[in-house]
Formats: structure tokens, sequence, C-alpha cells
């Protein structure tokens, strides 16, 4: 009890000096420099198991990569299978409260309870995945997961014989319509007839209802399939059908070796690392932290060797402008289903817009469920 | 050798002993377990079942959380006695949330006194008619309400979701699946300052203690209680088995309605896609762990309770997964299963009877 006194105290003293020196930065703003000796305690909580092979996994991962390049100046602990309700509020003041000075909440629904607990330590960093509100000490982080369902829509559009693609989708919220609209134009990109069929499942992890989904969309013609979901299910149907796939979130190679286009994964390491130090140097800043291609956290990986070259090529070329940013998913001219212009041609759709994203670019088949 | 024999009667003795016997077990293997995970097992358990109480939060997070499991387990104890198996309470829970966040919605930003009260009431509602239409089916047409109440569990949570994707969706939230916040005036008052301490655990209080008055005071209860330990008896003596299902299931769902609107007007303040973590099911756990008796069910409510909390603090403190939790939750209930084998047997020492050894040299 006596160490975390001292600790809090020269939080505080550093903290004025800190403010004095850098007037202008914020007065959170502690620089942990002072505890040299003290490792940066960083708190992660997760919606799932870790071992999901999924989001979770893909968090915890970067939880690894952490400890493993930062050594004994952090010390990281996670909380898995929080739920969002009541409990997430509960979780993350005690991860506060235990000492705790970074605390990563990577899942939608912890936003108001960070939102709650950040006011309540305001000398602790918390970091809200997927979400909007910020505060002082809350920022917001996010990849920019459509510009992987974008490349992965390249590579679909290109080996389809049906000109149909079928996507199995969660929630109807804006950070999945948005992966079947990338996916779409993708698809589009190198193929302007293809029609993408969705159905949606209304969960992230159900392998039952996501096989079934897939099923029914081979069905209906779909010969490349992608999902939103969590499990490898629709891989795996994809595979004893015979057509192709996308990993989503982790490589599904194993699970659909021959039907696997390529995996769309999520690399938070080098996030967490920054986010780390720059906790550690005192010059973390609230904010809204959006990475893509370009940082390396969204990458495609594991191509299928059988892809044919112009495919290929097309793919190579669009990952590369996504990588020197020459290139935005989002940019014009895209229209709407009803043929309505919604981004005109030499503009894009900005952060705010991307964010609460309602809409089906044309192409896509059947209405949004409201 | 030791033999198992029925007993001649019942025991009552170990019909109160078997509860804490196999807690006792459960702390046991428990201790063994935090040893064969390489843990000091005494520090672990310090961990768990005492770190969580140490200050006045974590004291006010243990009756948050017993809230609803108490409510649940209350109402689903007075079904239970009466052989009135109702496994959904978790969807009247749900519905019971709907219906109180229901009543908030549509007044708006209307401030008044009288919404609270009328969104309780909303949600009591709400949980009674989820649990009428398993009530319906079984005096009707005699269908399982086992199957039926567990079912409409998972139509309730479509429900939800339905809503809170759609109608009910916060026009601000950037299109994200919950409603708006609730005001002030929507929320259940905290009790205690630097606590979520709420009115929902004294409405759980209260209606245990109502409900052991129903119980042993009623002839109501005397109806329920009978029926359920001896049904022949029962309809000799011109008890209705309709109205036992309907008022047995009605019961269940007006304390799972109210658990559902405590917790939405309560810790959380709003509608999300979950409501709950599963109360409605550990709920039965607590029920059959505190003997269908208003006093050990508050006082099981208390311990799964302490279980969820310990589980977290495990994680943090311990690095243990978080299935450290459903580890003990289920210790917990195996050996109150096995324990109950010795309400009706018991272990006899068996000598060999003389004159069979006589025969043998």
């Amino acid at each position: 009890m006596s160490g975390l006194h001292t600790l809090r105290r020269l939080t505080r003293l550093r903290s004025t000096l800190t403010a004095a020196l850098f007037a202008g930065f914020s007065a959170f703003a502690y620089a942990a420099g002072a505890q040299a000796a003290e490792p940066l305690k960083v708190a992660f909580v997760y919606i799932g198991p870790v071992n999901d092979a999924g989001w979770n996994a893909a968090h915890e991962k970067g939880r690894m990569e952490l400890q493993a390049a930062l050594g004994d100046q952090v010390k990281t602990s996670y909380v898995e299978n929080v739920s969002e309700g009541a409990d997430a509020e509960r979780v993350i003041r005690q991860l506060a409260a235990d000492g705790n000075k970074l605390i990563f909440a990577t899942s939608f629904g912890y936003m108001q309870a960070a939102l709650k607990v950040a006011r309540m330590f305001p000398k602790t960093v918390f970091m809200h995945a997927t979400g909007y509100k910020t505060a002082k000490n809350l920022g917001v982080y996010e990849a920019s997961t459509y510009e992987g369902a974008y490349l992965m829509g390249v590579l679909a559009g290109g080996m389809t014989k049906s000109n149909t693609l079928g996507y199995v989708a969660s929630f109807p919220i804006p950070e999945v319509i948005r992966n079947v609209d990338a996916f779409t134009l993708g698809a589009q990109s190198v193929n302007p007839k293809i029609k993408t069929k969705v159905i949606w499942v209304n969960t992230w992890y159900d392998p039952g209802k996501e096989r079934q989904a897939a099923e029914t969309l081979i069905a209906q013609g779909a010969d490349a399939l992608c999902q939103n979901t969590d499990s490898p299910a629709t891989a795996q149907v994809a595979e004893q059908k015979g057509v192709y796939a996308c990993g989503w979130d982790s490589d599904m190679k194993k699970f659909a070796p021959k039907a696997q286009l390529a995996a769309s994964v999520v690399d938070w390491g080098p996030f967490y690392i920054k986010t780390a130090k720059d906790v550690m140097a005192g010059t973390w800043k609230s904010g809204d932290t959006q990475w893509g291609v370009a940082e390396g956290m969204v990458k495609v990986e594991s191509l299928l060797p059988t892809i044919p070259a112009t495919t290929r090529k097309a793919f190579d070329a669009k990952e590369q402008a996504l990588h020197d940013g020459s290139f935005q998913v989002f940019q014009g001219p895209i229209k709407d289903q009803s043929g309505a212009v919604k981004v005109t041609a030499g503009s894009a759709l900005d952060e705010t817009q991307l964010r609460s994203l309602n809409w089906y670019v044309d192409g896509v088949d059947g209405a949004l469920p409201k | 050798m030791l033999r198992l024999e029925r007993r001649p009667l019942p025991s009552a003795r170990m019909r109160l002993l078997a509860p804490l016997i196999a807690a006792l077990l459960m702390f046991v293997t428990g201790f063994a377990v935090f040893a064969l995970l390489g843990k000091d097992p005494l520090a672990a358990c310090a961990v768990f079942f005492v770190k969580p109480l140490t200050s006045l939060y974590g004291l006010g997070e243990l009756l948050v959380k017993t809230a609803p499991l108490l409510l649940c387990a209350i109402g689903l104890a007075i079904g239970f006695r009466a052989n009135v198996w109702n496994i959904g309470a978790e969807g009247q829970l749900t519905i019971g949330a709907l219906a109180g966040t229901g009543v908030a919605l549509a007044f708006g930003d209307t401030e008044s006194h009288w919404i609270l009260p009328a969104m309780l009431i909303a949600g009591v509602l709400g949980g009674m008619a989820w649990a009428a239409i398993p009530a319906l089916l079984r005096t009707r047409f005699r269908t399982s309400e086992i199957l039926t109440s567990l079912m409409l569990v998972y139509i309730a949570q479509m429900l939800l979701a339905y809503l809170v994707h759609g109608p009910w969706r916060d026009p601000d939230g950037f299109n994200f699946p919950q409603s708006r916040m609730f005001n002030d005036w929507e929320l259940l008052p905290i009790l205690v300052d630097g606590t979520r301490i709420n009115l929902g655990i004294v409405f759980a209080l209260l209606l245990a203690g109502l409900s052991w008055l129903f119980t042993d005071k009623t002839h109501a209860g005397y109806r329920l209680q009978v029926a359920g330990l001896a049904p022949a008896a029962a309809a000799y003596a011109g008890f209705s088995e309709k109205r036992n299902v309907w008022l047995a299931l009605l019961i269940s769902g007006a304390t799972a309605g109210l658990a559902g609107i405590g917790e939405v007007a309560g810790p959380i303040g709003q509608l999300q896609t979950t409501v709950s973590p599963g109360y409605g099911f550990a709920a039965i756990i607590v029920a059959f762990v505190g003997r269908l008796n208003a006093f050990g069910i508050v006082l099981a409510a208390l311990l799964m309770s302490l279980l969820y909390l310990g589980g977290e603090q495990a994680q943090i403190d311990l690095g243990l997964p978080s299935a450290i939790t459903g580890l003990f939750q289920g210790l917990l209930l195996f050996y109150l299963l096995a324990m109950d084998a010795f309400v009706n047997y018991r272990l006899r020492r068996v000598v060999r009877a003389p004159a069979a050894s006589g025969a043998a040299a």
C-alpha cells in the first residue's frame, strides 16, 4: 500500500513539474519516465476468449508483441470474457485502481464504461477500440479493416466465374457495412459486372449460423465468399463446396487450404508499442487513431499461389497505392444502390462520414436491414 | 466395506448441511487447483475470495451483482417448489428490460418523478407477460414449460437485438446498436456515494422476505408446496394444478422482469445488445444451492456474486483465464448434487457376518 502511495505522490509531483515545463500540454501527460525502475502497467480488456482465432486473439497477439518489444519497461495483463453490460465498468475501474496506467478496452460496448472510469482516474490513459467518444485521457483507435476487405474484393472479383460474390455479415453497423461496400468496390475495380449478396447473421461468433449463411449464398450462385464474423465456418463451407473464400482477422489457411484466396489480418502490435512508448515519454495525447495498410496495421497475407497474374497484378497495384496513400477506398465517384452519386469524383469520405456510413454501394444486392 | 443404503426418511440435517459441505469442498478443490497451476494457494484464495471485498467499492459491486441473481432466484424457487420448471428467467429478464426502456423512451426528455416507477412496473409486467406464454402453453396444451420457457429466451434476445439495431437506436449514436443514455430521473438512485449500490438490492432483499412470508404463511404458498411434494395429494385436496402453474410462472416472470429493468436503469444506464451475462441461468444454481429457501438463496446469491468478482480479480492479479469463474460455479453445483444423494441415502459400513466367515473356514 505504501509503495502505491509513494508512486501516486511521485506521479503527482512529476505531473506538476511536467505541466510547468511543457505548458500547453495537457496536465495528465505526466511523464512516467519518473519511475524508470517501475515498469508501466498496461492492461487489456477483451470481450471474448483470448483463443477465439479472431478479434480477441489478434489483440492478445498485440499484447504479447508489446510485452516482447518493451520487456522490463512494461508489465501487461488482461481480463477476458468481459460482458459489455454492467461488468465492464467494474473491471476497467479495478484495473485502474490496481495501478495500471494504460488500459486498452477492446470492444465497442465498453464505451460508456471507459468514459465513466476515465473521469474517475484522470491520470490513467484509456484507449477504446472502435468507439467515437473521447476525453482528455481517453483516446479511440480503430483499424481500417475496410482496406483489407477492398483488397479481398479485388481477388474475389478476379476469380469469380458466376459474377456473384457472397458476404456473411454480422451486425448492420457502420464498421461492417463499410466492409461489405469496400469488398464490392474492390471487386468492381477488376470486374464491373459483379453483384454481392449479403446475409446478416446478427452474431459475431456462431459457427452454425455462419455455416448456414455460407451454404445459402453458394446455393444462390455465389462462388467467392467473404465474412465479417469471427469463426472459420464460412471458409470451411467454401472449401467443401469448391468455391473461394477469405480469411478474416486471422489466417484460415489450415481450415481452407484450397479455398482461401488470402487472409486480411489486423496487427495491433506496432500501435500498442507506440502508445505505451508515448505514455512513458509523456507525449501521449488523446485523439482518434485510424491505421490501415499504410501503417502496417491491416495486412493481406497468405495469397493463394494459383491466383492468375492479371489479378495478382491488380492486387499488387492497389495494395501499393493504399500503402503510399495515392488511393483511398471511398474516393469518388461512388454511387449508392439507387444510382445517386454519394461521393463525387475528386473527393473522398472523411473519418466522420466513414464512421456513420449506413448505405450500400451500387452492386450490393438486397436492402440494408433497418 | 462401504455401502450406500436408503434412509428410512430423508435427512433434514443433511438437507441443510449439503450446501455447506459442497461449498467447503469447492474451496478445498479450488485450493488444489491453484496449487496445481503453480500459484501459492493461500495467496490465490485471498485474491479470489477476499480482495474483492476489501474496499467499499468492492462491497458495493458484490451487492450490485447480487441483486439480479437474487431477484431471479427467488422467483424461480417458488416455481421449483411446485414442480414448475421455469428455465427461461433470462428471457423474462430481457423482456423486463425492454418494457421498462420502452416507457423511458416514450417519455423522451420529459422530466417527472413518475417515470422511474412506471418503468419498474412496466419491467415487472413485461417479465410476467413473457412467462405467461409458457404458462398458457402448459395449461392449455400440456407443453413442457422447460422447453418453451428456454426457447423463449432466444426469441427475447432476438427482439432485443432488433430494437437496439432498429427503432430504439440512439439517433445521435452513429448507428451503433444502443439506445440513448437514460436521464438522471430514469435511473435508480445510488444509495452510497462512491459505489454503484442502487435501489435494486433493496427490492431484492424485500422480495426475499416477502417470498418467505408467501411460502411459509399463506395458503397459496402452501398449495404450491403440496403440489410439488405430492401432486396426487394436491389433486385429491382439490388444488387446481392450472392455478399453480400460472401463479408460479407469473411470480418468477415478475421478479426476473424487475431484475432486467434494474440492470438497464441501474449499472448499465441504457439499453445495449447485452443486458445480462446470464443471470437468469446462474439463478437456477443459486436457487438450488440456497435450498429453495429465501434465507439460503440470499447467501447463495452473495456467494455466486463473489465467484464472479473473484474470477475477475484472479485474472487481473494472477493471470488465470476467465474459465476459473465457471470452474468454481461448476464445482459448487457438482458437489451439491453429489451431497444431495446423502439426503436420501447414507453410507453404511458393512461388517461381514461371522456365520459367513465360519462357512468359508
